[in-house]
């Protein structure tokens, strides 16, 4: 068993996350099959698949929750593809105390707006989808594909988001009791919203201040909640599988990526390195060599792609390695550039051989 | 078309679309080929990294205006400026009447919740910033960088977003001037890049018609980064070439492995022409450790030409 196929048997919680156009899904897709093949009964939560995959996948339409994919496996295969709104709106409505107010929160245009463009929200909710999967009992693994952000900790930050949004000032200065001390206190804050209401237009504040006012007494919860993940996602039972591909400035965000997740004090346990370019022992001094030995014959062309394949692969390789002097303690997988994008069961199925080949 | 006449018929150039594109090579090459066309350049980056500054050759730029390429008798002058768009609502509000307590705003969270009240603000005000430059004819050309990732749309929106979201206040005056200038071709006009693979080209396809449809924004040509060069006689025979026998067979995988890709590429490239009736500037994919002057240049002159042997677009 390869070490990579240990990883996926010994943890619970697999968190796959790197930069855009890595073949990020792809890799926390192929994780859960390789997981099915292994008898586990493997979800995994998809942010953002391109179509052809979701279609293969049964997921093409937004649903909320788990759907199996039969395949020939002794486990079992679910997949679903977040949808933040409707993930955020359950969020709200487990931690309210009526319908009552869930239903004013969720009628509130900044919930709204929260819900849909807050900055980290599908994070948050990504977050969330682990957990309530994980609580729920029914998976032996849960996959998690990140959303591409522009901040590589936007992902663990999130379960922080809604309790530090309800420790705002705002939102204890409109629950606080206008009476005694606090009054000053509110009327300092009085002027701050009038100020901002100039700015941005009185709506917009009068919305906030109604939202907050509604989330009156259900900061607890979310507060317990988020520290309940925070400690699944920080010990043995979650491994972060960062994704990465040769390219220059994808490594260099790799690189960020793990710094930032070590300084968590998370376990960056495995990178897997897509569209690795096939090896070849040609160096490229001598490639180019025979560029010039071999013109004018039939092999001309191929001494020419010869060169070029020679070369990116050593410099390939090199940043590789680059990766690897950073994370030495985790597992390396290098998966190889394939004809064609994976967009069907079987194409996961090779993805997974080569993720647990020997 | 005249590439200088191309590079003259907007002031501001948006290069957008999907991390892991060449977005930062591709906006660092029209700079390039736009100074080339004797234009002065501003290029402005949004992501916070200074990613085009080595391109040129230069040092990293800070959010402070640096020089990337002097003017010379044959190009124009290239500047290189980022703008994050944390900065900008920082410095919007300071400039609004916060300026006492915006750090104080920024450390307790209400930052956070003015930037969630107004959805896209942070993005309509890095499009504030960057009308001012245009206003203030800062070059010839502005080429802005925009967000990586998924955020090519929605950094488009934001001010059509804004407009309805802040009925009322100087934020929803911003948010209309800024439309007003994205929506006018002669001021501003889009460019979305891809790479010739199946993935992102669907995507862009969908971007693209999202854009004209929702924005309103003038798309220019697509640029298709990334595109291996052909390479003529990939199926000749090896059998008889004067090497050892591991370097034919290392010849056999790479003819094999090239003449695979080039097959793949040509058929998303056909599509992509296909589904989207728009120009396509090709460049040629770059094999090198990392992108230099040297490869700029030579990118910037394939643009060019290519530019050149596009059909008048107007």
């Amino acid at each position: 068993m390869n070490a990579y196929a240990e990883l996926i048997g010994g943890r619970d919680v697999i968190v796959c996350c790197g930069t855009g156009g890595v073949g990020k899904t792809t890799t926390a897709a192929a994780t859960a099959v390789a997981a099915a093949r292994s008898g586990k009964r493997a979800v995994v939560v998809t942010i953002d698949p391109a179509k052809r995959l979701a279609d293969a996948l049964g997921i093409a339409e937004l649903g909320n929750t788990p759907t199996e994919i039969a395949g020939p496996w002794p486990g079992k295969l679910a997949a679903l593809m977040l949808d933040t709104k409707s993930t955020f709106d359950d969020v709200v409505r487990r931690h309210a105390h009526d319908d009552h107010q869930a239903e004013r929160i969720l009628s509130n245009r900044f919930y709204r707006n929260v819900s849909g463009t807050l900055s980290g929200t599908q994070d948050y909710m990504a977050v969330e989808k682990l957990s309530e999967l994980y609580d729920s009992g029914d998976w032996d693994l849960v996959v998690v594909d990140t959303p591409p952000t522009r901040d590589a900790l936007a992902f663990l930050e999130a379960p922080k988001l809604l309790a530090r949004l309800l420790d705002n000032p705002i939102y204890r200065i409109v629950t606080a009791p206008s009476r005694g001390v606090f009054r000053a206190v509110n009327s300092a804050a009085q002027t701050v919203l009038r100020q901002l209401a100039r700015v941005v237009g009185a709506t917009v504040v009068d919305e906030a201040v109604a939202f907050f006012q509604a989330f009156e007494g259900m900061e607890d919860g979310f507060r317990d909640r988020a520290n309940a993940t925070l400690k699944l996602l920080g010990d043995q039972r979650t491994a972060f599988v960062l994704v990465a591909s040769p390219r220059a400035d994808t490594l260099m965000e790799a690189r960020y990526f793990l710094d930032r997740i070590r300084t968590a004090d998370l376990d960056a346990a495995a990178v897997v390195v897509n569209r690795v370019l096939p090896s070849v022992s040609t160096s490229p001094e001598r490639a180019t060599e025979l560029v010039r030995s071999l013109a004018g014959t039939q092999a001309a062309g191929a001494a020419v792609a010869l060169a070029d394949l020679a070369g990116s692969g050593a410099e390939d390789q090199s940043r590789i390695h680059e990766i690897t002097d950073a994370a030495p303690d985790a597992i390396m997988v290098q998966v190889p550039l394939l004809a064609d994008d994976v967009h069907d069961l079987d194409g996961l199925a090779t993805i997974a051989d080569l993720l647990t080949a020997d | 078309m005249d590439p200088g006449e191309f590079f003259a018929s907007s002031r501001v150039l948006i290069v957008a679309g999907k991390g892991g594109v060449g977005k930062t090579v591709t906006a660092a090459t029209i700079a390039a080929a736009a100074s080339r066309c004797g234009l002065s350049v501003l290029l402005v980056e949004v992501s916070g990294r200074s990613a085009a500054a080595p391109m040129f050759g230069a040092d990293a730029q800070g959010y402070e205006e640096a020089v990337l390429v002097h003017a010379g008798n044959q190009h124009g002058e290239i500047r290189g400026r980022s703008i994050t768009p944390d900065q900008a609502l920082v410095e919007w509000l300071s400039g609004h009447g916060f300026q006492r307590i915006v750090k104080r705003m920024t450390k307790s969270g209400l930052l956070e919740v003015v930037a969630t009240a107004t959805p896209g603000i942070k993005d309509l005000l890095v499009f504030g910033r960057i009308k001012a430059l245009e206003a203030a004819r800062a070059a010839d050309l502005i080429v802005v960088d925009a967000p990586a990732a998924g955020h090519a749309l929605g950094f488009l929106r934001s001010p059509a977003g804004v407009r309805e979201a802040a009925r009322s206040g100087t934020i929803h005056r911003q948010a209309v001037e800024v439309l007003e200038m994205i929506s006018d071709p002669s001021r501003c006009q889009v460019v979305l890049v891809t790479i010739p693979e199946e993935t992102p080209i669907n995507e862009l396809i969908e971007t693209s018609f999202a854009v004209e449809d929702e924005v309103g924004v003038k798309l220019g040509p697509v640029v298709v980064n990334s595109v291996l060069p052909r390479i003529d006689g990939l199926d000749g025979r090896l059998r008889w070439a004067k090497c050892s026998d591991h370097e034919r067979s290392d010849l056999a995988t790479a003819a094999e492995f090239r003449a695979g890709r080039t097959a793949l590429q040509d058929e998303q490239l056909a599509r992509l022409e296909d589904r989207l009736p728009l120009p396509q500037i090709r460049l040629p994919q770059i094999f090198g450790t990392s992108i230099g002057p040297d490869d700029l240049e030579q990118l910037a002159t394939t643009m060019l030409a290519e530019i050149e042997s596009l059909e008048d677009l107007s």
